[in-house]
């Protein structure tokens, strides 16, 4: 297998984009990351999406985007992953390059949510749970994690601050962020006082219905000096599934699929936890980014509300979490997220990150998962 | 616009939705509801029907108040994992009770309910809840 | 002899009471109280309807009877608020137990006696030896119109009854029906509300049916009111089983425990059926019950009942209709209206 660099990154704002279609923000996004890269042609493309069909009525994605991206006969393949798509798309297209059956390939990721009522968004996110035995009596996925952060708080004493505490640190993160939904810092107190959604969990721990698109090109690393001077190299690709539904867990606090893609991924790059400067995790509520540092292998079982308390996950902390403001504060467009966790490291890595930059960052982490844990997908990026 | 309750959909689904039906890996013991081809556990394909218990205890809960359309008049509601008295769980709502009284480890007894409905002309999707068992 | 194998009650854990409706039409709660004997009544949760009460009903009526529910032939259920215009109710419920496929079912309907009609027709089935055991059913989840009299008493409940030839709790000594055309109450297709005909409803509905019936069946069996432990009447209300009872020569004694109505209201096709499953809580083996149903249009079956030694042994294998009536959360007006979907969101 050769090495693969990423070379190029573009997405759209993220947000409620009434004026554009599915089909017109893929393409804004896809453009933004081949003129960023300089490519003058690609060889294939692999798009997340998780639900075209659910939330606009369109499949066929697959003929639908290299159509209006004007580059048709191209192979394209549309991978569906929950809000895992995204990081499933980077990780076909890493594949496809590694394996040497393609140079050029573009990544991306697109969701266009606003176009429903909400309670119909609620439906269609649904599809990610399992429909008939957790959706059909009534779940939804504010629901699944509220039971998450139930037991937590429960097994290991967990806090409602604690919980809070995650989002006020990724909209201070994401107000520093040009393309994020949100910009703007929010309080503790806010949080605690915000609407109740699916008790303990609160409208300001959730995370937004957005629009968006996001795209990368990757390429051999050999070639990689052609395009860019600072290209990013993969070198962790990890990937594993859990029980689609909740309650066929043993234990519901530990997202098992997070602790096994992690794994693979640590073992392909040769790295450890500790040898990770930045992670993008998939923060869709908060108590699943404090799950998440905990099975990615950042801080111990049962810890993640304490460390997030002490400031471990602050940009300039131990390991700074979701510089990027996270799916809290950047918006959660589901089939996009994954790629645009990746853009948020590349350009961590790049040193391009403006207000947002963490130093010295040679090693990032992205974190995407679906549904309630049911897959997840964990890349590793290393400055080349 | 597709709805959970399609009429081919609701009636395969009566045993488990009605009568409780999972069904036990004959080789390890493991229970599976809703029941399935394979074992997860050992992989063996050879299973007995078994009817789960109809009592249990909360595992974890909250209270949804955004639901997805077909629940709407129903909001504000509770919904709970039950760990049955076997160690099967299962997501389901819990009714007549005060929110405040509900906890984890509280005993609870399932019991037939409504579950949605197709509008006020479709067929009525019937199937499990459960409420508070009385100490 | 033909009997009852099991029997199951069920009421909905939520209650309005009178004070609470009159207040909204600013009637005098004291006084109707006092007319009608109701103090509160039952009201069903959103998602309760006649077939998961007959469900609820057919469930306890099978743990006391102990027996597999593939060994019943029929199942009927009486009710006059059922989900479907047009599908049975009796099949859901016999899907539900586990009695599918080798069973008879069909839905009754003769107003508030649609219950005890589908006892009696077991009973029949059994007695012919067509069928090992039978359910009958009687679930109701009526609606009373507002600023009506009937929405004092228009409440959700009612019982179920397995009836079988081997080892009966209670047997069934002796049927009476009696039977005219009388238009007392009435809904026609489509409308949501019934109608009735006022005073037209005691004389010449009410009374004269329940007491030709009681009457033929003492008369049948050869037996007086003295004879009985027991007696059970349809209750529309408090009031109009007492003077009845009271017109035949019973006792207040021998009809307080199956006098349920001042704290249930009217469960329709589910009424006298409740009243005999409260009685059957606290009988011994030897009494002797009447109970005398009535339904609009008109009509009255009666039942004498002997209660024997089982009775002791499976009683509290399911919840009697006191800890039931114990298992309460009242309510408001708002809620009420809210749960009846006679607010709509």
């Amino acid at each position: 297998m050769r090495d693969v660099a990423i070379i190029g990154t573009g997405m759209t704002k993220f947000g409620e984009l009434w004026d554009k279609s599915l089909r017109d923000i893929f393409v804004e996004a896809a453009l933004k990351a081949i003129d960023n890269s300089g490519v003058k042609k690609i060889d294939s493309m692999y798009i997340g999406n998780f639900s075209g069909g659910l939330f606009v009525g369109q499949e066929h994605l697959a003929s639908l985007l290299p159509d209006y991206l004007g580059v048709t006969p191209i192979p394209t393949t549309r991978v569906e992953s929950a809000c895992a798509s995204g990081a499933l798309a980077l990780k076909q297209a890493f594949l496809e390059v590694a394996s040497g059956f393609s140079d050029i390939v573009l990544a991306g990721g697109v969701e266009k949510m606003t176009d429903i009522a909400t309670n119909e968004a609620t439906y269609g996110l649904a599809a990610a749970a399992d429909r008939e035995y957790e959706a059909f009596q009534g779940i939804t996925f504010p629901g699944l994690y509220a039971l998450i952060a139930r037991r937590h708080m429960y097994e290991y004493g967990t806090t409602r601050e604690q919980l809070a505490m995650v989002s006020v640190k990724n909209h201070k993160n994401g107000a520093k962020n040009p393309n994020a939904q949100f910009t703007f810092e929010i309080t503790m107190d806010q949080v605690l006082n915000s609407n109740l959604i699916a008790d303990p969990l609160r409208l300001l721990d959730c995370s937004p219905i957005t629009d968006g698109a996001a795209a990368v090109i990757i390429c051999p690393a050999e070639m990689a000096k052609e395009y860019t001077d600072k290209p990013i190299k993969i070198i962790g690709v990890g990937h594993a599934t859990d029980t689609i539904a909740l309650t066929d867990r043993e234990d519901i606090t530990t997202l098992k699929a997070t602790v096994e893609a992690s794994k693979r991924a640590y073992a392909m790059a040769g790295i450890k936890p500790e040898d990770i400067d930045l992670a993008e995790v998939h923060d869709c509520f908060t108590i699943a980014e404090i799950c998440a540092i905990e099975d990615l292998g950042f801080v111990k079982k049962g810890e993640g509300g304490k460390a997030t308390e002490e400031g471990l996950t602050l940009i300039d902390g131990k390991i700074p979490i979701n510089p990027s403001g996270g799916l809290k504060s950047k918006g959660h467009p589901v089939g996009a997220t994954g790629i645009a966790q990746v853009i948020e490291v590349v350009a961590q890595l790049r040193g391009e990150a403006g207000e947002r930059q963490v130093k010295d960052a040679k090693i990032g982490l992205t974190h995407n998962l679906g549904g309630s844990g049911g897959s997840v997908i964990v890349h590793i990026l290393e400055v080349m | 616009m597709v709805t959970g309750v399609t009429v081919p959909k609701t009636w395969r689904e009566y045993p488990q939705r009605y009568r409780l039906e999972a069904n036990q890996c004959i080789k390890c013991g493991k229970v599976f509801f809703p029941p399935r081809l394979i074992c997860s556990k050992c992989k063996s394909r050879e299973f007995k029907i078994v009817k789960l218990p109809e009592e249990g205890k909360i595992f974890s809960f909250t209270i949804i108040r955004t639901p997805s359309s077909e629940f709407k008049e129903y909001s504000p509601f509770a919904l709970a994992i039950v760990e049955l008295d076997n160690e099967v769980k299962l997501t389901t709502q819990v009714v007549d009770c005060d929110f405040k009284d509900l906890e984890i480890g509280k005993r609870v007894k399932l019991v037939f309910r409504k579950i949605q409905e197709d509008g006020p002309a479709g067929i009525i999707a019937y199937g499990y809840k459960c409420v508070l068992a009385k100490l | 002899m033909v009997g009852i194998v099991g029997y199951g009650a069920y009421i909905p854990k939520y209650r309005i009471k009178v004070e609470e409706i009159a207040k909204v039409w600013g009637e005098d709660a004291e006084a109707l109280k006092n007319n009608l004997l109701l103090e509160e009544k039952t009201v069903p949760f959103l998602d309760q309807d006649s077939v998961t009460i007959g469900v609820e009903e057919a469930q306890s009526a099978l743990r006391r009877a102990l027996i597999d529910p593939q060994e019943i032939g029929a199942i009927y259920i009486g009710s006059e608020s059922k989900p479907y215009a047009v599908k049975p109710s009796s099949s859901i419920i016999a899907e539900a137990i586990g009695a599918i496929p080798q069973v008879h079912t069909a839905d009754f309907e003769f107003a508030c006696k649609a219950g005890s009609e589908s006892v009696f027709v077991c009973y029949g089935l059994v007695k012919a030896g067509l069928i090992k055991y039978g359910l009958g059913i009687g679930a109701d989840t009526s609606q009373g119109a507002p600023h009506e009299a009937l929405e004092y008493s228009a409440a959700a409940g009612g019982a179920a009854y397995i009836i079988g030839e081997e080892d009966t709790l209670a047997d069934i000594l002796e049927t009476f029906s009696y039977t005219t055309d009388t238009p007392d109450f009435w809904r026609r297709d489509g409308e949501f509300y019934p109608r009735h005909g006022g005073r037209f409803t005691g004389e010449p509905a009410y009374f004269k049916h329940v007491l030709g019936s009681a009457k033929g069946i003492m008369k049948k069996a050869g037996l007086k009111p003295n004879d009985f432990t027991y007696a059970v009447f349809h209750q529309p209300n408090g009031k109009f089983p007492l003077m009845a009872g009271k017109r035949l020569g019973f006792s207040m004694e021998q009809m307080k425990p199956g006098l349920v109505a001042p704290k249930v209201g009217n469960t329709y096709s589910g009424c006298s059926l409740l009243g005999l499953a409260a009685t059957l809580d606290v009988s011994k083996p030897g009494d002797l019950i009447l109970m005398t149903s009535f339904g609009s249009g008109a009509g009255s079956d009666s039942f004498v009942i002997k209660v024997k030694e089982k009775i002791n042994k499976v009683r509290n294998l399911a919840p009697t209709v006191q800890e039931m009536l114990d298992d309460k959360i009242y309510i408001d007006y708002g809620k009420y209206v809210r749960y009846r979907r006679m607010i709509r969101s």
